[in-house]
């Protein structure tokens, strides 16, 4: 028993330094993510078990006896070939005991969360190569707004998570809050989550959608209920305006360049359609869908050459000046 | 041939002369034009597998590629057009050009030798099948190196494969490449199916077929009723790419996850034709090495057929995260644990044949036991994922790799080697090198868990698959480099093992016809087997014919000695019931594989196509099937 | 090794038919495999149909004409079929030879008759997924019928030929028999599901 402990130990041991939270489904913070776990770790438990009996059992198949045989034996034992068969007899028996017990723990884990749930928030989230349109939808048309690779949600409370593509099949995986969904255009899919309590959670595509695959990530904030509450009030908001001569002439480049033609900016004259909504660009944690950071450097970066940080992306090069580029990502970072 | 000559039975003449005109009456007829008509199952079978290694071999380097860019968090060895090419190369030429044909040729060279028969049921289609691969798997790679690879996944989802979402004909060259490696699997199956039912050695009941018989039996008829559905799923996509029609067209009916059941109703048996042969060598070096017969056949013969049938009731569990019903999921997971059962009951009856026997450590013995250790793991980790809540967390990511690549590799390539090394003597006369062999595995076993061990944590951690980079900011950069290093190590074991095969096979230890003292009728024929396999068929009188007959082993006469004849016999008790005539070499089946390997390609430009080559194939088809002025078609 | 002989199958004959020969049980492993290839397309038929509110989407039902005289003309063929297997089981060169013409007209005539069928399907291909899977269905038993009439004429002209009068030609014919049952019987669920389930549910 202390062995079999040590032994364990060791294997965390070794495998704790590669540990980490992030992006985890072995770092749960969601009650689905939770119970995945319970029952994963009951599954690595039993199915150790078997692994070690079943090399033990080939071990001394193979360690045990016996002078070498020149002739083969044709007639074995009968004897020893009916205690063989009875005790593989049970082995088969306690297979089916185990596969059945975990058939049903696979079955009630999944009936505990998989029924729909009373939720109160719903979140519209569309796939599109390569990032995420997240929509949170409310029955007053005022109160809804749309937001883009970052969603945020109120802690302890069921949230459903409604998926469409309009492309191409996307996959939505938090693995520290739960499983994950596939997003199939033409098909509606569903997800609740809940978080336990506030943290940042990141996710990311898990189904291959194309060339830009590897960069689609997305991030789920959990926070307490003022907090989110406070971070709804701000993005029912349009767009802050500009404070100072630099922002409006940023805002300026950004509505007359091809920029407007794909992105909107609540409250101004852009309107495009293609690429994520902006209004509140300033507040997200990272840009391109989860690929970098939200920094003046990467921004002005992604915006002169978006090519260089997500090769293929669909976003164009936009040719600005310098000075141009400078006041574009200023007036963006300033639309918190 | 003369009428006289052709009427000349093997009772008329001594046995020397025997063999020398059996072997004339058989072989293959020299010179270029001679080999390429050739009919002879143990030629075309060794191409059948020289040709799946050398895919092996640029799939493998595809993948080391793809492990050294990933070695490293935002690495730069390979763009994302160029990984997303290779990981789609790599899996479809380890599944549909490497270890699919592969099993099926090891069927093709020992199942006629196994049941003590001369050729298989249709040597011609044997030929036409090996010729459309080889077409099949050169054009997709010629693809590949101009730059026009599929990179679609192996499984080429829709709609990412239809035309607005990606460039070129490269998801058509894909689709294409199925229909030749389809046609000529099926071909294959064809032949083993009636060659196992018809041409068994008289006495050879169904107790005494060898088991390795029965496994490629079992995988035959499983690829006659789950390759048609890949066929389907790819001519769809064709279709619907080339003619505009709307199967997976949502805006006008059709349905993405149609695709998917279509594709995945073949794609889960499909593992199952690698890996039931791969059980099929284990339960035939087994008693080899535990020198006795295997415990409990009939439980392992019955377990066999159990997997091939439940085979068909799991493919479901690829699709647990698109949304499906609760309780329809829920089903597959049942079904999918129960598949372990019989894989456990062959592995317990493994371990009680080694237990009760006295093993002889040899190469192809060690190979067995690293696949028992590789393929439980795989297994235990199979159970994990069939549990929908456990697949909903690891679906896409690298645990299933590392699962499918445990039970793939370490449940069908460690068996396959082993394969290599039992069988290599008989084919080329010649033993490999127990040294060498001895490195082999342990470098193999070695890297091989390393490799893909971390990939379970780097799947648990968050890391999907089919991504080209990382960033530096997830904590997957130690365990990935660790996975590459046993990738390579891994890599190398292959050419160690090359090595073996060339040094082995040009200055190796002679053989002899029974070096490893097997039991089934392989081994009662000289190494290697002259071209009429037997120069007279045995009879069967047990399940062990060797080692049942040591001093002399019962033998048929009254064949002809002056034209191609096998014995077909009764389907259950093997009664012998008709003597017939064996095809000759012909070229036609070359000439039909060109007419249809151009068709299909061309249909790729032109639906117009299939209506052209329609000419050609049926002209080498009539060709192929007209008369010649030979023994076989005027008897 | 050595060896020693116990049998003599010397007095076994060289010709035979049906489940005695080779052909025609990779007769039986081809009609299974094409077999289930009809299946799944009928079986991709009933997810499109499930999953749409009105099925035809957009037209009525195909038109029941140019497929039931299809119908009517494979099933009479099946009665000239069973004579002509008759025959040959027989070695009966000179019924065999007019038994396999007969059996050609037969197989065009049907052939002559689809190309009305297809239009009659009242939609193109490209239309919608209705259009494709039924012209997908369709299509596929065409091929069917196209390969094996072109296999009877090759056969007929065989017959003629010096290559005619052997054992084995006879095996061949019984085998090609056995294909065109296939073909008849193969067609009758696919005209069901093409044309009275559209009806009916």
């Amino acid at each position: 028993m202390k062995g079999f402990a040590a032994g364990f130990g060791c294997l965390a041991a070794l495998t704790l330094p590669a540990c980490s939270s992030v992006q985890s489904a072995l770092a749960p913070e969601g009650d689905t993510a939770r119970a995945i776990l319970q029952l994963f770790l009951l599954f690595v438990v039993v199915c150790t078990a078997v692994f070690v009996v079943v090399m033990a059992s080939l071990l001394v198949a193979i360690v045990r006896r016996r002078a070498a045989a020149v002739d083969p034996v044709l007639r074995p034992d009968p004897a020893e070939e009916r205690r063989m068969a009875w005790i593989i007899g049970a082995g088969v028996a306690a297979t089916v005991i185990i596969l059945t017990i975990f058939t049903f723990a696979s079955f009630l884990t999944n009936k505990s969360f998989a029924e729909p749930r009373p939720h109160g928030l719903t979140i519209k989230v569309t796939g599109h190569q390569w990032w995420w349109q997240v929509n949170y939808e409310a029955h007053d048309a005022s109160q809804t707004f749309e937001t883009a690779n970052e969603i945020h949600i109120p802690v302890g409370q069921p949230v459903k998570l409604d998926f469409e593509s309009p492309d191409v099949i996307h996959s939505f995986w938090v693995p520290n809050l739960a499983g994950k969904q596939d997003l199939i255009p033409g098909r509606y899919t569903t997800l609740t989550v809940k978080a336990d309590k506030p943290g940042i959670f990141r996710g990311q595509c898990a189904e291959y959608c194309g060339i830009q695959h590897a960069h689609m990530a997305m991030y789920v904030v959990a926070q307490n209920q003022s907090d989110f509450e406070r971070w709804r009030a701000q993005q029912l908001k349009s767009a802050e305006a500009p404070s100072n001569a630099d922002l409006g002439h940023g805002q300026q480049v950004f509505q007359s360049s091809a920029c407007a033609m794909c992105h909107t900016i609540g409250g101004t004259n852009a309107g495009g359609q293609v690429g994520p909504d902006l209004t509140h660009f300033g507040s997200r944690m990272t840009i391109a869908a989860g690929t970098a950071r939200n920094s003046m450097g990467n921004l002005t970066g992604w915006i002169a050459d978006p090519q260089r940080m997500k090769p293929y992306t669909r976003m164009p090069a936009v040719a600005l000046t310098g000075p141009d580029l400078i006041a574009v990502s200023h007036y963006l970072e300033s639309l918190k | 041939m003369s009428a006289a000559a052709e009427r000349l039975r093997d009772t008329d003449i001594g046995e020397p002369e025997l063999e020398a005109r059996l072997v004339d009456i058989w072989k293959t007829p020299r010179g270029f034009f001679g080999w390429l008509s050739s009919v002879d199952h143990q030629q075309i079978a060794l191409r059948y597998i020289v040709t799946a290694f050398f895919f092996m071999a640029l799939a493998g380097i595809g993948a080391v590629l793809m492990r050294l860019q990933l070695a490293t968090p935002d690495a730069h060895v390979l763009g994302p057009d160029r990984y997303d090419q290779l990981f789609t190369m790599h899996g479809s030429t380890m599944m549909f050009l490497f270890a699919v044909p592969i099993m099926e040729a090891f069927a093709v060279y020992l199942v006629p030798l196994m049941i003590g028969t001369r050729n298989v049921a249709f040597p011609r289609l044997n030929a036409f099948g090996f010729w459309l691969y080889l077409f099949g798997g050169l054009f997709l790679w010629c693809c590949f190196f101009s730059n026009n690879g599929p990179d679609v996944g192996w499984f080429s989802y829709t709609p990412l494969s239809l035309t607005q979402y990606n460039v070129g004909h490269r998801a058509d060259f894909w689709a294409q490449m199925i229909t030749y490696t389809e046609v000529s699997g099926l071909a294959v199956a064809v032949e083993i199916i009636v060659t196992t039912f018809k041409m068994r050695a008289p006495g050879m009941s169904l107790e005494r077929i060898p088991i390795f018989v029965w496994g490629s039996l079992v995988t035959a008829f499983m690829i006659l009723f789950a390759m048609p559905s890949v066929m389907v799923a790819s001519t769809m996509l064709i279709l619907d790419r080339e003619v505009n029609t709307h199967f997976f067209d949502v805006a006008l009916g059709g349905d993405n996850i149609l695709f998917q059941h279509l594709f995945w109703f073949f794609g889960h048996p499909e593992v199952y034709f690698i890996f039931i042969p791969a059980t099929a060598f284990v339960s035939s070096i087994i008693p080899t090495f535990a020198r006795r017969p295997m415990f409990g056949q009939a439980a392992v013969v019955l377990s066999l057929i159990a997997t091939a049938f439940l085979s068909f009731g799991l493919w479901v569990h690829h699709m647990f995260v698109t949304g499906l019903p609760r309780l329809g999921e829920s089903f597959f997971t049942a079904s999918s644990m129960a598949i372990a059962v019989p894989s456990g009951i062959q592995i317990f009856c493994w371990i009680a044949t080694l237990w009760s026997g006295r093993p002889v450590f040899r190469t192809p013995l060690l190979f067995v036991l690293g696949f028992i250790f590789n393929f439980v793991i795989g297994g235990l980790t199979g159970v994990m994922v069939a549990s929908v809540p456990i697949d909903t967390q690891v679906h896409d990511t690298y645990f299933v790799v590392a699962h499918f690549h445990y039970v793939l590799i370490g449940g069908s390539v460690f068996p396959l080697i082993a394969a290599v090394y039992y069988w290599f003597p008989k084919v080329s006369g010649r033993m490999l090198s127990e040294t060498l062999g001895r490195w082999n595995f342990w470098i193999a076993f070695v890297g091989f868990n390393v490799a893909f061990f971390p990939m379970h944590i780097l799947g648990l951690e968050g890391m999907p698959r089919r991504i080209y980079t990382y960033s530096a900011d997830m904590p997957w950069g130690p365990l990935n480099f660790l996975s590459t290093v046993g990738a390579v190590i891994f890599a190398l074991s292959f050419l160690l093992l090359l090595w073996n095969m060339i040094r082995s096979g040009l200055h190796g230890e002679a053989a002899g016809p029974n070096p490893w003292d097997g039991d089934t009728l392989e081994w009662a024929t000289p190494s290697p087997p002259p071209p009429q396999n037997f120069t007279r068929i045995p009879v069967v009188t047990g399940a062990a014919p060797v080692w049942e007959n040591r001093e002399a082993l019962p033998v048929i006469a009254g064949m002809s000695a002056g034209k191609r004849e096998i014995l077909v016999s009764t389907l259950t008790e093997a009664e012998p019931d008709v003597r017939e005539t064996s095809p000759e070499p012909s070229i036609w089946p070359l000439f039909a594989a060109i007419a249809v390997g151009v068709t299909f390609l061309w249909s790729i430009y032109t639906p117009w196509a299939i209506v052209y080559g329609a000419i050609p194939i049926a002209v080498t088809l009539t060709g192929w099937f007209w008369p010649k002025n030979t023994t076989e078609d005027e008897s | 090794m050595k060896t020693r002989v116990v049998l003599n199958v010397a007095p076994l004959p060289e010709n035979a038919f049906g489940s005695r020969t080779l052909t025609w049980w990779g007769t039986i492993a081809f009609m299974s495999l094409e077999g289930m290839g009809f299946a799944l397309a009928a079986g991709a038929y009933l997810y499109l149909r499930v999953l749409q509110p009105s099925w035809p989407m957009n037209i009525p039902p195909p038109d029941l004409l140019p497929g039931t005289l299809v119908t009517i003309l494979l099933l009479i063929s099946a009665v000239p079929n069973y004579f002509l297997e008759h025959w040959a089981r027989a070695y009966d060169i000179g019924k065999v030879r007019i038994g396999v013409v007969v059996m050609t007209l037969l197989g065009i005539a049907p052939l002559v008759v689809r190309a009305f069928e297809f239009p009659a399907l009242r939609e193109r291909w490209d239309t919608d997924a209705y259009g494709s899977i039924t012209w997908f269905l369709l299509g596929l038993h065409t091929t069917h019928l196209l390969t094996d009439v072109g296999d009877t004429i090759v056969l007929a002209v065989l017959l003629v030929t010096r290559h005619g009068e052997v054992p084995k030609r006879f095996t061949d014919v019984s085998d090609n028999a056995a294909y065109w049952y296939f073909v008849v019987l193969s067609w009758l669920p696919i005209y069901f599901v093409l044309y009275w389930l559209p009806r009916i549910g």
